[in-house]
């Protein structure tokens, strides 16, 4: 006979709280976001949980089980050991409004500030093959867990210089964009502060959506801020030949 | 039940909820990598057992060695690995996998993901790490470097008597293709390649540089793989030729 899912959640707010008790009937098939709905329909009808789709894709779900970040609609129980009790908590990096509910505004915030896409005047064309590369960055489902697992956000609380990975992606693919002309690299450099990603692939692990955020979206844009700000060659480059070779490599 | 403060900022190193190994793979990474660089500089400083070069065998020179700096009179506490050696070690000490390893396994920085570490004064890759940034002159380096070793490689099939093949000219083309796979799926070449373009179809040669990035960036997702497996194989190749120039092991002809 399978065991009951023993499970802690989080209950209090942003002054604090504490690791609640629950123990709610295991169903084969089960994710952590139904047992924490079998806690709150039968338990706790107080319990706070934000959820929308329950399947992965409006990324409303985010919390940390076991200290992982992970989305509840998409973590299966028959994941974890049956005897184990399962600690479910807010994401850290955010304050707590209920709960498992986070404050998450600062990142729309943060969105507002990045320069939108600027298509080019003229004809409008351009194919498949240039949009693959930026396609792969409009999968993100704003669950935020890359920021919350990002240690310069997470940790060291540098909310003010730094936008974290998901804003880096959307300027990835801003960038990239095959008819976008906006230039963003002082932004990505000065604002997005994208020197403080010591591109330790957190972000990368813990994507719901699989996005290769360090490999295909940061080092990009660190190797085009190399071009622009530390490559001496391209500096000397640009200062002997100025505007000319800038519009040349544009 | 057990109360618990939400960021108040005074978590301890090592703090987390996590509770699977969390901690077993950067102690795997700082035990790998400390191994290569305490084996890489006992093998700089013996400075003996890197080449052999008699009338009987092919010529086989140690991947630390190569390209081979001597010159007459040169003072004999002077390694000539030490003369080379800075290019391909910058070359790794750079490179974006790397950096992520040592970060996590020597640094703490995170030392896993969710897992608290000190609160210092975090500044990233902004201030004096901003040097990583050379990446892409090392690559430059490693470049010529491949080909380097690829000329040792050449050697390592010629015998006295003609074309021939022995297990260490094998240990070697493991070491070469090893080393160019890694050298190739470098994330920097990968921007230089074609990854710097934003319209294909708005460039010279746009068809050409985005295959060109395409191949690269599907050697890219296994750099991690190769940036292991070429740094054991040039290890390998080094001991092997030190065994067999000492005379520990004869190196086995096969034709």
């Amino acid at each position: 006979m399978e065991q009951d899912v023993k499970l802690q959640i989080f209950r209090g707010d942003k002054e604090g709280g504490e690791m609640v008790d629950y123990q709610v009937p295991r169903i084969p098939g089960m994710v952590v976001l139904d047992a924490v709905h079998s806690v709150q329909e039968k338990q706790a009808p107080d319990l706070g949980v934000r959820w929308n789709c329950k399947a992965g894709k409006c990324g409303s779900c985010s919390a940390e089980v076991n200290g992982k970040p992970k989305l509840l609609c998409m973590e299966r129980m028959d994941k974890y050991p049956e005897d184990a009790t399962m600690s479910i908590r807010p994401m850290k990096t955010f304050p707590v409004i209920k709960d498992l509910v986070c404050d998450v505004s600062w990142n729309y915030k943060v969105n507002e500030k990045i320069i939108p896409f600027t298509p080019k005047k003229g004809e409008r064309k351009f194919y498949q093959y240039e949009a693959d590369r930026v396609q792969e960055f409009r999968k993100c489902i704003e669950c935020f867990l890359c920021q919350n697992v990002c240690h310069v956000l997470r940790e060291h609380e540098l909310t003010d210089a730094f936008s974290g990975p998901r804003f880096l992606v959307r300027s990835a693919g801003l960038e990239m964009h095959p008819l976008d002309v906006a230039d963003r690299s002082e932004q990505i450099v000065k604002d997005q502060g994208i020197g403080l990603c010591n591109i330790t692939k957190c972000c990368t692990e813990v994507c719901p959506e699989s996005i290769a955020i360090t490999d295909n979206a940061i080092i990009p844009l660190k190797e085009r801020a190399v071009d622009r700000y530390y490559d001496p060659v391209r500096l000397l480059f640009r200062k002997l030949f100025g505007k000319k070779a800038a519009k040349q490599e544009a | 039940m057990t109360q618990i403060t939400i960021n108040s900022g005074s978590t301890r190193l090592g703090d987390t909820d996590r509770k699977d190994l969390w901690w077993l793979p950067p102690m795997s990474v700082f035990l790998a990598l400390s191994t290569f660089v305490v084996y890489a500089t006992f093998r700089v400083f013996y400075n003996a057992h890197y080449v052999i070069d008699t009338a009987e065998s092919a010529y086989l020179l140690s991947p630390l060695y190569s390209p081979l700096v001597i010159w007459k009179d040169m003072p004999s506490w002077l390694s000539p690995a030490i003369l080379v050696l800075w290019a391909p070690g910058g070359f790794r000490l750079t490179c974006y996998y790397y950096r992520k390893a040592y970060y996590r396994a020597f640094a703490l920085d995170p030392a896993a993901c969710a897992v608290s570490e000190r609160k210092k004064d975090y500044k990233g890759e902004t201030r004096l790490l901003i040097i990583q940034n050379v990446h892409r002159y090392f690559m430059y380096f490693a470049l010529v470097f491949i080909v380097i070793l690829g000329i040792d490689l050449v050697h390592s099939f010629i015998w006295p008597e003609g074309f021939g093949m022995s297990v260490a000219s094998l240990v070697i083309l493991g070491n070469v293709i090893l080393l160019s796979l890694y050298t190739f799926s470098c994330h920097s070449l990968r921007h230089l390649v074609g990854g710097n373009i934003d319209c294909y179809s708005c460039v010279a040669f746009g068809q050409t540089r985005h295959k060109a990035w395409k191949g690269v960036s599907k050697l890219n997702k296994n750099h991690m793989y190769f940036a292991w497996t070429s740094l054991f194989m040039v290890a390998f190749t080094d001991l092997y030729i030190w065994l067999v120039s000492s005379g520990v092991i004869t190196d086995i002809r096969i034709f």
